[in-house]
């Protein structure tokens, strides 16, 4: 029998997910939209050698982008990976509920309000993740729509609709905000600088050790909320704390680089495919996929419409949304 | 006769409901130190609402339930949970989790971030599974296995919780004849060691055969609370369910048992 959850399987899982990582964060090092620097120069430049223009390449915009795209990762990775398990539902995914379109209309309506994308109050993205959040989870518990993981996320889908023409209201009459945001709407971790991030990663992981703490009785809560009761869990306290923890990280994602959506939707499945649906393992192994993943999804971003960069978001959809139907395909569909 | 067993649970006047609605009204129960009470009625009478106001699932709108004299409105979820263990009717187990997996949750009261896991956990685990015979199958999904072993394993898992005081609510419900015998039997054999057990039980010959002590509800009060063989009669089988019958005293316990039973139409109406 095995004796703690620190099984073969999540040792495996976790080698797995660092070694994955560490093959990804080269190739973002290593691979521009043009061929320009290659790998031998990232190499040269890490040990303090290299030229001035490769120098200002991997140093200014390669790692910078590479650091931040750990950081949304991690946040979008386990966001995911709470509301999905809170919300008994493999779909529950911040960007198709709503969350992240939440926090980006906020965003948007700072900036038309006279706020700049560079010094914007991390805050006002918080608060917009945690509207969208609140509506995401009390629509999940409602009966007849949250059974149902397709109903969810059409009622997500329609929350997103309705908050992304708001935005584009604002993109559409007021220039200036739109300028400003322009790819930030998509998603994009290109082009932003670490000191402008900087605010995000308190908040981030804030609500990172939120979530590790949340993992042991959400564990529990999966079991049903009187088992979890009985256990001497506190079910809305564990549920409020999830809105707190998913709004913290993707409030701070959506300020790094605008909404990403799919990543809380493929990293947690994948990792719950790797060490099985106990949250307490799937948390910590999409916690180190979801780097990967958006670093994988960056670079495709590089190199698909050279020497132009498509943004990121737009490549996230492109792998998430084929994902997305593969699931629902997989699962037994309710009689209409 | 003897004198009655000191109270394990007990509930003073209790209240119980939601929002607007009173379900249990008034309620003055007896839960017997180390004995199976079963608590016994029609649907909707309250029995479930009632155990699960035990386990202070639902907090009392008025009047004191004491456990060990203590009043658990005073003791935290965590507390209750270290005195007190509740198998409810709508556990679901995640697709791929073990017999050990589930297990391994009782020992959830016991330990956190500042107790970690330990030796005498693993220990209760062990016991636990042993204890409901499933010590051969500690590894195996629980979608593998059968009903009835599934539900010792959900009990195992409030084993695991090494509480004095075990609550079930239906254990046996959805198994056929044989897995219910075999829950039942495990549930004497815990009683046997000591453990109080109150159970919320659907089928009255087997309340009568494995309990010791009945409480009958109707309506969100009890009409009355003893051993079977005393209190089980025509009378109050068709105060409780409206029904016309005649018992018979079972040939192997000499519990009653219900035969011929015929609805009392002007009863339900």
């Amino acid at each position: 029998m095995a004796t703690t959850f620190l099984s073969r399987r999540m040792l495996i899982g976790v080698l797995a997910a660092l070694g994955l990582l560490a093959i990804v964060v080269l190739l973002s090092l290593g691979i521009g939209s043009d061929n320009a620097i290659g790998f031998a120069q990232v190499l040269a430049v890490l040990q303090g050698a290299g030229d001035d223009q490769a120098r200002m390449t991997v140093l200014d915009l390669r790692v910078p982008r590479t650091i931040i795209g750990c950081f949304v990762g991690v946040a979008l990775g386990s966001a995911g990976a709470l509301l999905q398990s809170a919300a008994r539902n493999p779909l529950a995914e911040p960007g198709l509920l709503g969350v992240s379109a939440g926090s980006a209309t906020a965003v948007v309506i700072s900036i038309a309000l006279g706020a700049s994308l560079d010094n914007l109050q991390v805050w006002i993205a918080i608060v917009g993740a945690l509207l969208g959040c609140s509506v995401a989870l009390g629509v999940a518990r409602m009966s007849g729509l949250g059974d149902d993981p397709i109903r969810l996320v059409l009622a997500g889908a329609a929350l997103s609709s309705m908050l992304a023409a708001v935005s584009s209201v604002i993109l559409l009459t007021d220039q200036r905000t739109a300028d400003e945001v322009r790819f930030w709407t998509i998603g994009a971790i290109a082009g932003r600088n670490l000191s402008s991030i900087r605010p995000a990663i308190p908040v981030l992981l804030l609500g990172l050790a939120v979530a590790l703490l949340l993992a042991r009785p959400l564990a529990a809560l999966a079991l049903g909320e009187k088992v979890a009761s009985g256990l001497g869990q506190r079910p809305k306290l564990v549920r409020t704390g999830v809105m707190i923890s998913v709004a913290l990280l993707v409030g701070s994602a959506t300020a790094m680089a605008g909404p990403i959506g799919f990543v809380g939707l493929v990293v947690p499945i994948a990792a719950r495919a790797i060490v099985g649906p106990d949250i307490r393992r799937a948390l910590i192994v999409a916690v180190l996929l979801g780097p990967s993943f958006v670093l994988l999804a960056d670079v495709l971003s590089r190199i698909v419409a050279r020497p132009t960069e498509t943004p990121l978001g737009v490549i996230s959809a492109l792998i998430g949304a084929p994902i997305l139907v593969l699931i629902v395909r997989s699962q037994r569909l309710p009689a209409l | 006769m003897s004198v009655s067993p000191p109270a394990a649970l007990q509930t003073q006047n209790l209240v119980l409901g939601y929002q607007r609605t009173t379900i249990i009204d008034q309620l003055n129960a007896s839960i017997p130190h180390g004995q199976v009470t079963a608590i016994i009625g029609p649907n909707g009478c309250g029995k479930s609402t009632l155990l699960a106001g035990l386990a202070k699932l639902h907090p009392a709108k008025q009047g004191h339930i004491l456990l060990d004299g203590r009043d658990i409105a005073r003791l935290s979820p965590r507390e209750m949970a270290q005195s007190l263990a509740l198998l409810p009717q709508d556990g679901v187990a995640p697709d791929g989790m073990t017999v050990a997996d589930l297990v391994r949750f009782g020992r959830h009261p016991h330990t956190g971030l500042l107790r970690q896991w330990s030796k005498d956990d693993q220990q209760a685990v062990v016991e636990a599974i042993a204890t409901a015979d499933l010590s051969s199958m500690a590894d195996r999904p629980l979608t593998t296995l059968s009903g009835g072993q599934r539900q010792r394993a959900w009990i195992a898992m409030a084993l695991a919780q090494a509480t004095p005081l075990l609550l079930l609510d239906e254990p046996t419900a959805a198994l056929d004849l044989g897995h219910q015998i075999e829950v039942f039997e495990l549930i004497r054999q815990l009683s046997a060691e000591g453990k109080t057990v109150v159970m919320v039980v659907h089928d009255l010959a087997s309340a009568c055969r494995y309990a010791d002590h009945l409480i009958a509800m109707h309506n969100g009060s009890i009409i009355a609370a003893g051993q079977p063989k005393t209190i089980v009669t025509p009378e109050l089988i068709h105060q409780l369910y409206g029904v016309h019958c005649h018992l018979i005293p079972d040939p192997i316990s000499g519990t009653p048992v219900i035969v011929g039973v015929q609805r009392s139409i002007e009863h339900r109406a």
